[in-house]
């Protein structure tokens, strides 16, 4: 395994008008490539704010981000990104949207529509490509949004809280879904979330943030020792709980 | 549906809906049937003067009677001058919008003057343009632009700072430059603002064409409805201004119309 994602003492200040805000301390950690690993930390802290500055798509006021050894710098071709809303464009059908991207950056080739095309019926949504986002489910929407995120083939995939907007029963069973292709297509993940049992159950290792300014708690490294491991199946093992306990504890949550 | 299998239910339920659909016809007919009668009746009968009031038999008069009085030829220029208003307030406003919406300086800086002249009546500005353009259709076509203008610029400026960020968010994280933001994301966003601000242009840019009428021109229904006043031919002011509903009516419902068409075209 090659490290991915290398993050350098990242810092980062807001002015505002009544003063300046330190958002991040010095943070540092590194992801190894096909690695699933989640950042949490209590809310307000700034982990999404990490993931925008990873992503490009917020300036930071000193540190690097390399990716597979080497320094980017503001929006990487080679980073995919997730947010929480799918945000499909209404207006464009179901291939339309997928390959937004790829038009957005100037690359929709023959090969690379072949590649979405192949995504596409592999994760069975080939039927749906000419119909609207509107005539489909919300689990539908948020593969559609994670196809259109691998189609340009980025080296790694940030998730900012991908699943936070959906309902409890249908967000259980996108995460298995997403989790599954994430895995299938070998990709090396950053993901947001408050949750802490979405964390646990598909993660690698999870990063522990601090409140604000945030830094490095822990990382741990979750491992439930089981082959075929699904985020749903982890739910029913026994060291489930005993993470959960552990994480809950050191996100200080005091009332 | 199979016929058979409605239930007795459901075909009260929509019997009962087409029922009160052909009550409110009726009554809006009767209601329309009973206020011309009683117009004539009472004109008919000198309860009201139909030298101040007119008549509906005179106004029908008046219609037929087309070529003596030129109104077809007063119809034709008012609805040009509402037109040409009409294009070129919604084309301009639109791109000052998108103008504006581009540099957030720029924005900031018109603002205060955006808001002063949103809320000046702008019939005051009359005298001015006809000094400037001079009393003629560019006078009037000037009016009926700078009606239009304004609110199309702040309602398109609007509709474009409220487009979904997250969907700007998710084409930057593709790279996105300002210009793909512009024509991929917030432009399409933006269909039913730009159909919002026909909608209204429609009927702002009439309203500037016969005030602008009635300060310079010397054709129109504006100036057929001055002139009538001035010489108390009533009769003529009362068929103008019947013309005038249904010109604006029609304008109105041929932009419903094209709304339709676009909506079915998007989904």
């Amino acid at each position: 395994m090659s490290e991915m994602l290398r993050v350098e003492n990242i810092t980062k200040k807001y002015q505002a008008k009544n003063g300046e805000i330190e958002a991040l301390k010095p943070i540092h950690f590194a992801i190894q490539e096909g690695e699933f690993v989640s950042l949490i930390g209590p809310s307000g802290c700034g982990k999404s704010t990490l993931l925008s500055i990873i992503a490009g798509l917020e300036p930071k006021n000193s540190g690097e981000i390399f990716i597979g050894g080497e320094k980017v710098q503001g929006i990487s071709p080679k980073i995919g990104y997730m947010l929480q809303k799918d945000s499909l464009l209404e207006w464009r059908t179901i291939w339309n949207n997928v390959t937004f991207g790829l038009e957005i950056r100037g690359i929709k080739t023959k090969e690379n529509e072949a590649y979405v095309e192949e995504l596409l019926k592999k994760y069975k949504i080939s039927e749906f490509k000419d119909k609207y986002p509107s005539q489909l489910s919300g689990g539908m929407r948020q593969r559609v949004a994670l196809i259109r995120t691998l189609a340009v083939k980025p080296n790694i995939l940030l998730l900012d809280e991908a699943f936070s907007a959906l309902d409890y029963q249908t967000r259980i069973m996108v995460t298995k879904d997403i989790y599954h292709i994430l895995k299938n297509e070998n990709k090396t993940v950053l993901m947001v979330t408050h949750d802490i049992s979405e964390a646990i159950s598909m993660s690698d290792r999870i990063i522990v943030l601090t409140s604000r300014p945030a830094s490095v708690k822990k990382i741990h490294t979750i491992d439930f020792k089981m082959q075929d491991r699904d985020p749903l199946n982890c739910r029913q093992s026994p060291l489930f709980s005993e993470y959960f306990n552990t994480l809950w504890k050191e996100l200080e949550v005091h009332e | 549906m199979n016929k058979e299998n409605v239930s007795q239910e459901r075909k009260t339920y929509l019997r009962k809906i087409k029922n009160r659909k052909r009550k409110i016809l009726l009554t809006q007919i009767a209601i329309v049937i009973l206020f011309i009668a009683l117009w004539e009746i009472l004109a008919d009968y000198g309860i009201i003067d139909s030298f101040i009031m007119s008549q509906p038999s005179r106004i029908w008069h008046t219609l037929l009677d087309l070529s003596s009085n030129d109104l077809l030829r007063h119809l034709g220029i008012t609805c040009l001058e509402t037109i040409i208003g009409f294009l070129s307030g919604t084309i301009l406003g639109i791109l000052i919008a998108i103008l504006l919406w581009w540099s957030d300086f720029l924005s900031k800086v018109s603002e205060p003057f955006l808001v002063v002249l949103n809320s000046l009546p702008k019939v005051a500005l009359g005298p001015v343009i006809i000094i400037w353009v001079g009393a003629g259709m560019p006078a009037i076509i000037v009016m009926a632009l700078s009606i239009s203008l304004i609110v199309t610029i702040l309602e398109n400026l609007n509709g474009f700072l409220g487009t979904d960020k997250e969907k700007i968010k998710m084409a930057k994280t593709f790279g996105a430059s300002k210009f793909q933001i512009l024509t991929k994301i917030v432009i399409p966003s933006n269909i039913s603002t730009f159909i919002n601000s026909l909608k209204v242009n429609i009927g702002l840019s009439l309203v500037g064409v016969i005030s602008g009428e009635f300060l310079v021109s010397k054709g129109g229904l504006g100036y057929l409805i001055v002139y009538g006043g001035q010489v108390f031919q009533l009769d003529l002011v009362m068929t103008s201004v019947l013309i005038l509903g249904i010109v604006a009516a029609i304008m109105y419902e041929s932009v419903v119309l094209l709304e339709k068409r676009i909506l079915k075209k998007i989904k």
